[in-house]
């Protein structure tokens, strides 16, 4: 039986990097696989994963569903629900490389599809909030089946491992991706398990954290209203959400959106010109239940972009570096030695200060 | 002695090391840990970056790192010398009770915090560039000394310097001190008295990076210690 939030607790860590081309040019995967390599000391083998986007040109226009079975009954379950909310254009397993590293492993689905568009004319909302809501559903009110990606010509690979073993696993030296997210997990209050390691993701956000939410139930009592459901046992999920809700429904930019999660004092509010203390206080004072407190270092990957975010007292590490066209970020300088040896620019952000990476001219 | 440190774990490398006395050279570190954890006589030269927590508890070794350093370098040393040409992590000096950091650069979130002395215990940290917020939180002795040549005034501090600080010194080479400092810390600007206090250090850090002493004494100090007339109860609860 799966102990829950509280009911287990294990001694602290957790690394994350990232990496992406301003430029959108392509990166394989086994890159942020060895910036993982030398953080080897920050996670303890209960869960590694990445996020890889512009993955899957092929089918750029679809909807890949990455899904976790407990037993071909769950899988048969959940196709019929897919099966009459999308058209899946194609289906299969995840091909993976067997080793001795990782087991226990479920049944690891992948899904190209597109919603059906008929329920979706019925439905009467947006593309991306119908596809979100079957996912929520699906994870919510499905046992033993675990929607862990869901966005467009982007991937989630993750697993309880250490995370170069997991990227042996997922075999990520065949994917190529313009941008690139890693997590090295060592939880601390929640067990470790498939659907508890990073990324976490909603279609096309996802998140890696290191670090630790004391603010998780007020964060997760809020965004449950708006129709979320945290299933994961695991507090970083919850920031995947806010980041959806505030980009996505509520229109925010990511600075604002930052502003709000990593929220500055108000003692340093105070000192701001009139018209930034106005609109800081306004978020503040509207958003109070999505400030996350508490140690965190957050890499958000979305469709064209990453950000990088500390908690505003900056405990934990975070380092970010550019050289050409490429943009990195790891929780130790270490990590981006490996992937760039020699940088243009190596800095630490302040707490609560976001640093944003896009692609120049956008989403092709 | 050389060591090439290239895919080599940190605790392997450790064990190498420990044994050891002299000169030591390592090469192509790149996050190692623990680097010179309780060593002494032995001095170390790293090129490339070593892991966190280098130089923890040191009792007498030198260490020079030919580049940057990660987090939680010379976490609760006790006597020694570590040398750092380029800049630091977060929390450099943690909890140092003796010995001497040099930064060439920029330190991160955390120096000194909760650095202390004891009797001639003094420890010593500089820092020849800027420094991120909580500089010196609950410092509770030793002396930190910031210098930020190549920044303006302004820079060379961040947020909630001295928070928590009940012990020790704080010299901030700054014509002006621009950052907020709470009322349990006093600040003056630094006397003579207070310069001959630094001024070997000051000279010991010029020579090993190569800076010109004049240029270090063409501002002023301003020195922060706490405010023994405000101390810190009734901060949280009446007691």
């Amino acid at each position: 039986m799966l102990k829950k939030e509280g009911e287990i607790r294990i001694p602290s860590g957790c690394a994350i990097s990232g990496l992406i081309s301003k430029k959108g040019n392509k990166t394989c995967g086994d890159k942020i696989v060895k910036s993982m390599t030398v953080m080897h000391e920050r996670s303890n083998g209960l869960g590694g994963g990445f996020a890889g986007y512009g993955i899957y040109p092929e089918f750029k226009d679809l909807y890949a569903l990455h899904i976790f079975y407990d037993n071909t009954a769950c899988r048969h379950e959940c196709e019929k629900l897919i099966g009459e909310a999308f058209e899946i254009e194609k289906q299969s397993e995840i091909p993976v490389r067997e080793t001795p590293k990782i087991t226990n492993q479920p049944l690891i689905w992948r899904y190209f599809a597109a919603p059906n568009q008929e329920r979706l004319k019925e439905s009467q909302l947006d593309e991306k909030e119908y596809v979100a809501r079957i996912v929520i559903k699906i994870n919510k009110e499905l046992d033993g089946c675990y929607v862990f990606s869901s966005g467009k010509n982007m991937g989630v690979f993750k697993a309880v491992g250490f995370p170069e073993d997991v990227g042996e696993f997922y075999r990520l030296e065949e994917y190529e991706g313009y941008s690139w997210t890693a997590h090295g997990r060592y939880p601390t209050n929640t067990p470790g398990w498939w659907g508890g390691a990073h990324p976490f993701a909603l279609l096309d956000y996802s998140i890696v954290h290191n670090g630790e939410i004391s603010s998780y139930d007020a964060n997760r009592r809020f965004i449950e209203m708006f129709g979320y459901a945290c299933t994961l046992k695991t507090d970083t999920e919850v920031i995947t959400y806010i980041f959806d809700y505030l980009l996505r429904k509520q229109g925010m930019t990511l600075e604002e959106a930052a502003s709000v999660i990593a929220a500055p004092f108000w003692s340093v509010i105070d000192t701001m010109p009139p018209a930034e203390k106005q609109k800081m206080s306004f978020l503040r004072n509207t958003f109070g239940s999505l400030l996350v407190t508490g140690p965190f270092s957050i890499l958000l990957g979305y469709e064209g972009g990453l950000l990088a975010l500390n908690d505003r007292l900056k405990l934990r590490s975070m380092v970010c570096a550019e050289k050409d066209d490429m943009t990195y970020f790891a929780s130790e300088e270490c990590a981006i030695r490996v992937m760039e040896p020699n940088p243009t620019r190596i800095w630490a952000p302040s707490g609560g200060e976001a640093v944003i990476a896009n692609l120049e001219g956008g989403v092709n | 002695m050389k060591i090439d440190c290239t895919d080599k774990k940190y605790d392997i490398l450790n064990r190498e090391i420990s044994p050891l006395e002299g000169e030591i050279v390592l090469d192509n570190c790149c996050g190692q840990r623990f680097i010179g954890a309780g060593a002494s006589k032995k001095a170390i030269t790293i090129n490339g970056v070593p892991g966190n927590a280098l130089g923890c508890y040191l009792d007498g070794a030198d260490i020079v790192v030919k580049g940057n350093a990660q987090d939680a370098t010379g976490d609760t040393m006790n006597d020694g010398k570590i040398v750092i040409h380029g800049s630091c992590g977060d929390a450099v000096g943690y909890a140092m009770r003796g010995g001497k950091i040099f930064v060439r650069g920029d330190v991160g979130y955390r120096a000194g915090i909760h650095m202390k002395e004891y009797g001639s215990k003094i420890p010593v940290l500089v820092i020849g560039g800027k420094c991120g917020s909580f500089l010196g939180e609950y410092q509770a002795g030793g002396l930190i000394i910031a210098l930020g040549l190549g920044y303006d005034d302004k820079d060379v501090l961040d947020s909630f310097c001295a928070t928590g600080m009940h012990g020790g010194k704080i010299f901030i080479r700054t014509n002006e001190l621009n950052a907020k400092i709470t009322p349990q810390i006093c600040v003056r600007t630094a006397t003579d008295e207070d310069i001959a206090q630094i001024a070997p250090y000051i000279k010991e850090f010029c020579e090993c990076f190569g800076i010109s002493e004049t240029e270090v004494y063409s501002k002023q100090f301003q020195v922060l210690w706490p405010n023994s007339a405000n101390p810190y109860k009734q901060l949280y609860v009446m007691n």
